[in-house]
C-alpha cells in the first residue's frame, strides 16, 4: 500500500506524513502492484550481526511503477540469472523477526 | 579571487589504523598536540574560543557527548564544544560550523576535528554500527550494509556505463600507491590490480580492497578569522568555497542510483562561491568509502563528464603525477576511515599539499584545493575549496 496526493497525484511509497512529490497533507491510501521490475542488486557476503547466519544473501531495488521503489532480500534467484530489469514478485516471510518491528519481512522472487 | 571565510593555520592527524589500548578522546588529544606543536604562536588555552568535533556514534565507545569529554582532555574547559553528526561527513559539518562561527564574527579561533574508535568491536558489529547511517525500517530491517548500498550503485553504474571491476580496482590501487608515501596511512603498501581483483567479496561486485578499512584515529584544523591568520602563521590556507547538499536518507528513493546528486549540487557551488571552474583544481580529496565512490566523485565534481569516471582513471589523470592528483593522502581506502575523522583530515591533507609540506607525496606548485565529504549513501554531502594565501 502507498499513499496517492490529493495534490500532485504522485504516490508516496513507503508512506510519509507528508507527499515526499509536493508536501501536501492531502493523502489516501492506494494499492500497489505487488510485482516489479530490477533495478539494481548485490550479494552480501559480509552481513552485519543481526543477519549472520543468513549470508551470502541476494538484494535488490524493485521498481513498482510511478516512481515508487524498495529495497529487499531476493530469494531463490540463481546469482547468474539475476538481471536488471527482470521482473519480481513481492511475497511476505511466514516468521516475524525477535526484534522491532515485529511484522512480516517482505522479499522478492520470481514470479 | 574570492574572498577567504575562515583560513586553516594549523592541522593535524594522528597515525590511522588499529591503535589499541586508545580511546577516542586519547586519539583526539594526539592529533591536537601535532596542531599545537606546529603552531608555535597559538597559545591553546587564550586563543581557541570553540571547539567542534565530528564523530558518527557513540555506539563504539557507548559514549555520547563526547564534546566536553574532549575539551576537559585538552585543558580547554569551558570554550563552546559541540559534537556534529553527519554519519561519514561529521566532521566534514563540523568545518562547515566552524566556518558559520568565524563568518558570524562570534568566534575568531575554532579548533575543528574529528574522531572515531571502531576496532574495538568485531567486523559484523562494526557493520551494524554504521549501517544505521543508512534507512533503518527500509535498509537495515533488510540486512543491507553500506557495502552494499555502493555495491547497487556500482552495479548499475557498470550497467549503465561500462564502468568494469579492473576500473574500480586500479582506484584502489592507486590509492595505496600514494597511501605507501603517508607515514600515517593505516596502509602503506601497494598493492595489484590482481590483489584486488582476487581479494575476498564483500558484497559484489565489491571485494575487500574496493571497502575502506575500519579505522581508529582523529583529525583537527585551526581555523581562525581570515584578517587574524597572519598572527599564527606565514603560511594560511583559506577556505574560499564551502557548500553543502543533502538527499534522501535511502538509496532506494532516489529516481538515478548511478549519481550524487549532493556531490553535484554542493560542488556547483562552492565553485562559484570561490570564483574557479573544475579545472583550476590543483588536488583533490574526495571520498572514496569504496572503490566506486571515487568514480562517481569524478563525475559529479566535473573532473569528467557523466559516465566517464573509469576512463579518466584508466588514463591516469588523478594519479600523483597526473594532471589532477585525487587522493594524495591515500584518500579513505588507503589511508584508513576512522569515520568522525575523515572530513577534517581530508582538509588536512590539502593544507599539507597547499603549504608544501606533503612530502613524498607533494603536488608541485599546489594552488587551488578541494576536499569532498558524503555522509552515508551520499545522503549529506559537502564540498569545499581552498587558497594558499601569501
Amino acid at each position: 500500500m502507498g499513499l496517492r496526493c490529493g495534490r500532485c497525484k504522485k504516490v508516496t511509497a513507503p508512506p510519509r506524513s507528508v507527499c515526499a512529490h509536493c508536501a501536501s497533507s492531502d493523502l489516501s491510501w492506494t494499492e500497489l502492484p505487488s510485482g516489479g521490475r530490477l533495478v539494481t542488486y548485490t550479494v552480501i557476503h559480509l552481513p552485519p550481526a543481526h543477519f549472520q547466519g543468513v549470508a551470502p544473501y541476494a538484494i535488490g531495488i524493485v521498481e513498482f511503477g510511478e516512481g515508487v521503489r524498495l529495497p529487499g532480500m531476493i530469494k531463490n534467484v540463481k546469482f547468474e540469472n539475476m538481471r536488471i530489469g527482470m521482473k519480481l514478485q513481492t511475497d511476505f516471510e511466514t516468521t516475524v523477526p525477535n526484534d522491532w518491528p515485529q511484522w512480516p519481512r517482505y522479499f522478492f522472487r520470481e514470479p | 579571487m574570492a574572498k577567504p571565510l575562515a583560513t586553516i593555520v594549523s592541522a593535524g592527524v594522528t597515525r590511522f589504523g588499529a591503535r589499541e589500548g586508545l580511546y577516542a578522546r586519547e586519539l583526539f588529544v594526539e592529533a591536537a598536540r601535532e596542531a599545537f606543536e606546529e603552531c608555535p604562536n597559538l597559545s591553546p588555552r587564550k586563543d581557541i574560543d570553540g571547539l567542534f568535533v565530528g564523530q558518527m556514534s557513540e555506539s563504539y565507545e557507548h559514549q555520547a557527548h563526547v564534546a566536553p569529554v574532549i575539551a576537559d582532555w585538552l585543558g580547554l574547559l569551558p570554550v563552546p564544544a559541540f559534537r556534529s553528526e553527519a554519519a561519514c561527513a561529521s566532521s566534514g559539518v563540523a568545518m562547515r560550523c566552524a566556518v558559520f562561527a568565524i563568518q558570524s564574527g562570534m568566534h575568531d579561533v575554532v579548533l575543528v576535528g574529528g574522531v572515531e574508535k571502531m576496532t574495538n568491536l568485531p567486523t559484523a558489529s562494526a557493520t551494524e554500527i554504521l549501517g544505521m547511517a543508512s534507512d533503518y525500517p527500509f535498509e537495515q530491517w533488510h540486512g543491507i550494509t553500506f557495502p552494499a548500498i555502493f555495491a547497487m550503485m556500482a552495479t548499475a553504474h557498470m550497467a549503465e556505463y561500462g564502468t568494469t571491476e579492473e576500473q574500480l580496482a586500479k582506484v584502489a590501487v592507486k590509492n595505496h600507491e600514494n597511501g605507501a608515501l603517508n607515514p600515517k596511512a593505516h596502509f602503506q603498501k601497494s598493492i595489484t590490480v590482481d590483489d584486488v581483483l582476487s581479494s575476498r567479496p564483500v558484497a559484489w561486485p565489491l571485494k575487500l580492497y574496493d571497502c575502506s578499512p575500519i579505522s581508529d584515529g582523529a583529525s583537527c584544523l585551526v581555523l581562525t578569522a581570515p584578517k587574524l591568520a597572519k598572527k599564527f602563521t606565514d603560511t594560511p590556507v583559506h577556505i574560499i568555497g564551502s557548500a553543502q547538499a543533502q538527499d534522501t536518507i535511502g538509496l532506494f528513493e532516489r529516481s538515478d542510483v548511478t549519481t550524487m546528486n549532493v556531490t553535484k549540487l554542493a560542488a556547483k557551488k562552492a565553485y562559484e562561491m570561490a570564483g574557479v571552474r573544475a579545472k583550476e583544481i590543483d588536488v583533490a580529496e574526495v571520498h572514496d568509502c569504496f572503490t566506486i565512490a571515487e568514480i562517481m566523485a569524478y563525475e559529479g565534481l566535473g573532473f569528467c563528464k557523466l559516465g566517464q569516471g573509469g576512463k579518466l582513471i584508466d588514463e591516469g589523470i588523478t594519479s600523483l603525477r597526473g594532471k589532477l592528483p585525487v587522493n594524495t593522502s591515500g584518500g579513505l581506502k588507503a589511508k584508513g576511515h576512522p569515520v568522525g575523522a575523515t572530513g577534517t583530515a581530508q582538509a588536512s591533507e590539502i593544507y599539507l599539499q597547499l603549504t608544501g609540506q606533503a612530502g613524498k607525496r607533494q603536488v608541485r606548485g599546489a594552488k587551488i584545493g578541494l576536499t569532498h565529504n558524503l555522509g552515508g549513501s551520499a545522503s549529506t554531502g559537502v564540498v569545499q575549496v581552498y587558497l594558499r594565501g601569501d
